[in-house]
């Protein structure tokens, strides 16, 4: 059997990667979960080497957990906001990374509102880049970590039928899951209000259902969506409390199905908006083990990514 | 290319049980004692070595499996990186006298990681290293407590360990390029 090397200097998104890549990434970050089980949560894989957070958009728990995962690696961690940094000065996005590079650091980390933005960052600088959520684009590792949970819960993800239920339209982390669940061989339905669910969203290879209790039929597990009340969403949907009505994840709802359902939310929850707190922290929820495996999943890309082949100017 | 085989499955057998004998000695006994193989080939010299003591003090000693790719002081030199396995310790390392599993020794490098590595699951009493073939060449101060068969060893050369567990045959053998 032939080993797969990860060969990419980058992890921009799980559009680009091919099944077994991805594969590579969960079995690794199996191996790294361990680690953080120790007393002493830290080994000295990548010693030596500066990961520079830079996130344009705030973000508590993805970069926190980045960090947390580069320092149980032995890197050196920096973080830069760009509120609080020379952006506010208007200096773009590749001269930033630019200088990065020329402070002859070895990843960027990230996070930024426009769409596409990790990739225009990764063909200008020789450093490894990690997409930490573009915008409505992708949040590869936010799906990483989603699968990775499923497939301990499962033990495969080939055959699940997963539901992702919020606004779909809207969301990086559906996006990435979309990708990343069908080239595993999940079956996946989206549901939302019609006006959240994109035209041609099918074309994924995604069932599309604006009825929430279809979309939970024979669902194995449901992932729900934070709605983004920080976006103006009143001309999408009349109030927070309508859409709980119709959207909103409530044991009386679960109630109905003929099996358990296994309960994913990416956070922070808005309890009360699309899921009730009764369910969020029911037995069936496994929201606060995917932070545990965040950490797992991001050591794993770090490692991997650190190789990447550009940096390399001999092998042996 | 030549290839000589150095040990077979009977003399493999002969000097796993030799080595528990001298384990058992050394350390008076089982108590406290802890066998931890290093990935792949010493995790199963470890089990095995597990059964002889099994047999001869009938009181099991509980097996670790160590993998020490990310302890590893060439990572930052490899491109593409080892693939990561799991370490499985499920088992109080403190103050227990450890014997360190490995197939072949030689610069001692895998050595230097593994006790590295176990140094931040806890503080044993004593590390003690066994390995299957000692073939030279040492690139550090290490030394094996018990060793199966000393062989040695030009640098071109490489010690090839089989065993049944994952390769389907059981020998040693020594390749000539």
């Amino acid at each position: 059997m032939k080993k797969l090397v990860w060969e990419r200097k980058d992890l921009l998104g799980l559009a680009d990667l091919s099944k077994e890549e991805v594969e590579l990434i969960l079995e690794t970050a199996e191996s790294f979960k361990e680690v953080s089980s120790r007393q002493i949560k830290k080994v000295p894989a990548l010693r030596g080497k500066t990961v520079v957070n830079l996130f344009y958009e705030p973000s508590t728990r993805t970069r926190v957990s980045f960090e947390i995962a580069a320092k149980r690696l032995s890197c050196d961690v920096i973080n830069i906001i760009a509120d609080t940094s020379s952006v506010r000065k208007g200096e773009s996005l590749v001269d930033t990374g630019k200088n990065l590079e020329a402070l002859k650091i070895d990843i960027i980390v990230l996070r930024h509102n426009s769409s596409g933005a990790a990739h225009l960052l990764a063909r200008n600088v020789g450093v490894s880049v990690i997409n930490a959520g573009d915008g409505w684009h992708e949040h590869p590792t936010q799906a990483l970590l989603d699968i990775f949970t499923l497939k301990e819960k499962f033990g495969k993800i080939a055959g699940l039928n997963v539901t992702i239920v919020g606004d779909i339209a809207h969301s990086r982390v559906a996006r990435s899951n979309i990708w990343g669940l069908t080239k595993l061989g999940a079956n996946v339905c989206v549901c939302a209000p019609a006006s959240l669910l994109p035209a041609e969203i099918e074309k994924l290879g995604v069932r599309a259902v604006t009825d929430l209790d279809e979309a939970l039929k024979g669902a194995d597990c449901v992932n729900v969506l934070r709605m983004q009340l920080e976006r103006d969403e009143r001309s999408i949907f009349p109030s927070s409390l309508d859409y709980f009505k119709e959207y909103g994840i409530t044991a009386e709802r679960l109630k109905k199905l003929k099996k358990n359902i296994l309960i994913m939310h990416p956070g922070p929850l808005n309890r009360g908006v699309e899921i009730s707190s009764e369910v969020a922290d029911g037995k069936d929820s496994v929201i606060l083990e995917q932070v545990t495996n965040g950490i797992a999943v991001r050591m794993a890309v770090l490692y991997l990514v650190s190789q990447g082949k550009e940096k390399y100017a001999f092998n042996y | 290319m030549k290839k000589i085989k150095i040990l077979d499955r009977e003399a493999i057998r002969r000097a796993l049980i030799r080595i528990a004998h001298e384990i058992l000695e050394r350390n008076r006994g089982a108590q406290d004692l802890c066998l931890i193989g290093i990935r792949t080939r010493g995790v199963y010299l470890a089990q095995r070595l597990c059964e002889q003591i099994k047999n001869i003090e009938d009181r099991s000693v509980p097996v670790g499996i160590l993998d020490i790719t990310l302890y590893r002081d060439d990572l930052t030199l490899i491109a593409p990186h080892p693939v990561v396995h799991k370490t499985e310790i499920d088992f109080d390392i403190n103050d227990k006298n450890i014997i360190l599993v490995d197939d072949v020794l030689y610069t001692g490098r895998t050595i230097r990681a593994a006790l590295d590595a176990l140094i931040d699951f806890g503080r044993p009493k004593t590390i003690q290293v066994a390995v299957l073939i000692d073939r030279g060449h040492r690139e550090l101060p290490i030394r094996a407590d018990y060793v199966g068969k000393n062989i040695p060893t030009a640098k071109d050369e490489f010690v090839e360990v089989y065993l049944e567990e994952v390769d389907g045959k059981e020998e040693v053998v020594i390749i000539e390029l």
